[in-house]
């Protein structure tokens, strides 16, 4: 397809979405579609690093967690002392004014962001030195003992959680609130990869991710690039957690905010079952998992979980290229590629040999 | 922090803290010892490697359960575990032994949450354990116990760990592990079968973390999805000790569960996991550093 077209189609695409709430056939669901967009955020966050540039991360959960509590914890101290805020959590919940409602989420969601930034920053400029497997169990390390440490910090609720202020009624139902919420930061998510995603810092990631040796040598400061993905992938994750607390409104420490084996896995899952390192891969994943996940959850009942569990072995055994990867194996000129049927040729029968 | 006073005032404590600590590092030392083997053998990173070892305790405890003596649960969970093992590789491992490392992590990670949620369906998510009905022993006046199960936990280590050691040296499929680990394509020109030799390896590492699951569920507790903890100390302790050297992977183990110990009675019991998790990310980041520099790049 080509530009002025392609151009066309993601504009109706978008339009389409933000249409879908005016549909009173599909209100009922507006929550559902919210958690859509951002299983769509999750996955391709996650993709900047595991797929584009090829460190596969367990522990982009962290800044989700990050961005969840930042945000709630501005919302709770913007208006109220601690204790206040505990005494009105305990019977029913705290009630703002549209206004204080607004600005505690837009100023938490940013400092929880500038937090994530900042705390990718800092443990990048170590954790990204790891190569291999070596990050990826770190990075698993990592999510847990957050998870571990938001349970036993007092300030932040501990164990018992914290609890977000509730929506107030002048800002309308929660569904459209936060299906648009959510639905607006998806797409700038997804224009802003794909702007990057073409540039300069896409080739730099893409050539850390086929030989990080030979971009060294060539004088592409890797690491710099390493950590500022990590950085962008988190202000993204931050965002959502910030705005995903106030969706859920009771924040758990280790199920909701640094929730590892649901959230962190299926943010991997979702990549590489849509075609990690491509730009439509994560959004398809995300949209095909979650919905074989209702499915699931529907009709597997008590054993929903057993089965993403056997999903993700045969996935990733199976079909590791993913959704849009094996398109474009099997069709690469609708990818831009141009195919030499020789080279191929050659190159199939040494994979044959292999 | 208000406990090292207590360790100060009276120093005894810490020897308690230190036996137990190396008894349990002890039963830490077999699982890593099989992520050591898989590792070394295969180029694998097992992360269901702590969920064989829950496995092996519930297998434990439904013998206990059944009125037998959970020590006999040690053969048997050691049995089961390897035929759970020789299962899972012909189902999903031999599939990713030569494929990029990362796919078979994430495939390891699958059957972690598999094993986990079906452990959750089947035996529930309570903390359960299996009371050997062994006293215990006490020392310095009274001022130190050491429960005798753990002893026999170590015993039983023990008598693993040579088993192990000439297994490897005398027999021929120890050999043929050994040569695979070496060089697996001279072995296969050799004549060695190395699909069967990775099918026991597996299989063998199940069984090795079947035995300490025995083993802890009679020690501590088990829980369907504490699993991943016994992972990520395997994982350090092979991380510290390197690969294929059973003194070193001892050494750590014990070390790891004496660190743990000192940990849990200064931070507080519910950091224990916190910690260990933490000090997985500490390791790697000094590894990383001293390997730093060595390595000589753009900053």
């Amino acid at each position: 397809m080509n530009g002025p077209g392609k151009m066309a189609l993601y504009v109706a695409l978008v339009i389409a979405a933000f249409l879908i709430p005016l549909v009173p056939v599909l209100q009922p669901y507006l929550i559902q579609f919210a958690f859509l967009w951002v299983m769509i955020l999750f996955a391709m966050t996650w993709d900047v690093l595991g797929g584009q540039m090829g460190y596969n991360s367990f522990g982009n959960i962290v800044f989700f967690g990050v961005g969840m509590y930042a945000t709630a914890v501005v919302q709770r101290d913007l208006y109220f002392t601690v204790e206040e805020y505990a005494n009105v959590a305990g019977g029913d919940q705290a009630v703002l004014t549209p206004v204080e409602y607004l600005t505690g989420l837009g100023l938490g969601m940013g400092s929880g962001a500038l937090l994530a930034v900042v705390i990718a920053a800092v443990l990048g400029s170590g954790i990204l030195g790891l190569r291999g497997h070596y990050f990826a169990i770190c990075t698993l390390g990592l999510g847990i003992a957050a998870g571990e440490l938001a349970s036993g910090w007092d300030y932040i609720g501990a164990g018992s959680g914290l609890v977000t202020p509730l929506l107030p009624d002048a800002l309308g139902e929660r569904g459209p609130f936060f299906y648009y919420l959510f639905l607006v930061l998806a797409v700038i998510a997804f224009a802003v990869l794909k702007r990057l995603y073409a540039g300069q810092f896409g080739l730099a990631i893409n050539a850390i991710r086929d030989d990080e040796d030979k971009a060294d040598a060539l004088g592409l400061h890797a690491t710099r690039y390493k950590t500022v993905a990590w950085c962008v992938s988190g202000f993204f994750l931050a965002l959502t957690g910030g705005a995903f607390g106030n969706l859920v409104i009771f924040i758990d420490p280790t199920d909701v905010a640094f929730a590892g084996p649901t959230f962190g896995v299926w943010m991997v899952l979702m990549a590489i079952l849509g075609g990690k390192g491509t730009l439509w891969g994560p959004v398809i994943g995300a949209t095909v998992f979650h919905i074989t996940q209702e499915i699931f959850w529907t009709y597997l009942f008590g054993w929903q979980r057993v089965a993403l569990g056997l999903m993700i072995v045969v996935v990733v055994v199976f079909f590791p290229l993913g959704i849009v990867g094996w398109l474009r194996e099997r069709w690469p000129q609708r990818f831009g590629e141009v195919v030499d049927e020789g080279a191929r040729r050659v190159q199939v029968s040494l994979d044959g040999e292999r | 922090m208000g406990n090292l006073e207590i360790l100060l005032q009276a120093p005894i404590f810490s020897v308690q803290l230190l036996i137990d600590g190396l008894l349990v590092g002890s039963i830490f030392a077999l699982a890593a010892y099989g992520m050591a083997l898989l590792w070394g053998v295969m180029n694998i990173i097992n992360i269901s490697q702590g969920d064989y070892v829950i496995l092996g305790g519930y297998v434990t405890l439904t013998l206990y359960n059944a009125g037998i003596h959970p020590l006999f649960g040690v053969p048997v969970a050691a049995l089961v575990l390897f035929i759970v093992g020789w299962a899972i590789y012909r189902a999903v491992i031999f599939r990713v032994v030569d494929r990029d490392l990362f796919i078979s992590i994430l495939a390891t990670f699958g059957i972690s949450i598999l094993l986990q949620q079906l452990m959750d369906q089947i035996f529930g998510a309570d903390i359960q354990s299996a009371e050997s009905g062994l006293g215990q022993i006490f020392l310095f006046d009274s001022q130190v116990t050491v429960s005798q199960i753990k002893l026999v936990a170590f015993a039983v280590v023990v008598v693993v760990g040579v088993a192990l050691v000439l297994f490897f040296k005398k027999s021929r499929m120890g050999q043929a592990i050994r040569a695979t680990a070496q060089n697996a394509r001279a072995a296969r020109l050799m004549g060695i079968n190395t699909d069967r030799v990775y099918a026991m390896t597996f299989a063998l590492n199940a069984a090795l973390c079947g035995a300490a699951g025995a083993l802890v569920v009679m020690t501590w507790v088990i829980q369907p999805f504490i699993g991943l903890a016994y992972t990520i100390r395997s994982f350090m302790i092979v991380v510290v000790a390197g690969l294929g050297n059973i003194a070193a992977v001892v050494a750590a183990a014990l070390g790891l569960g004496a660190a743990e110990q000192f940990a849990a009675f200064l931070l507080g019991a519910e950091f224990q996991i916190g910690f260990v998790f933490g000090l997985l990310v500490v390791i790697l980041l000094v590894r990383n550093m001293f390997l730093k520099r060595q390595r000589q790049v753009l900053k």
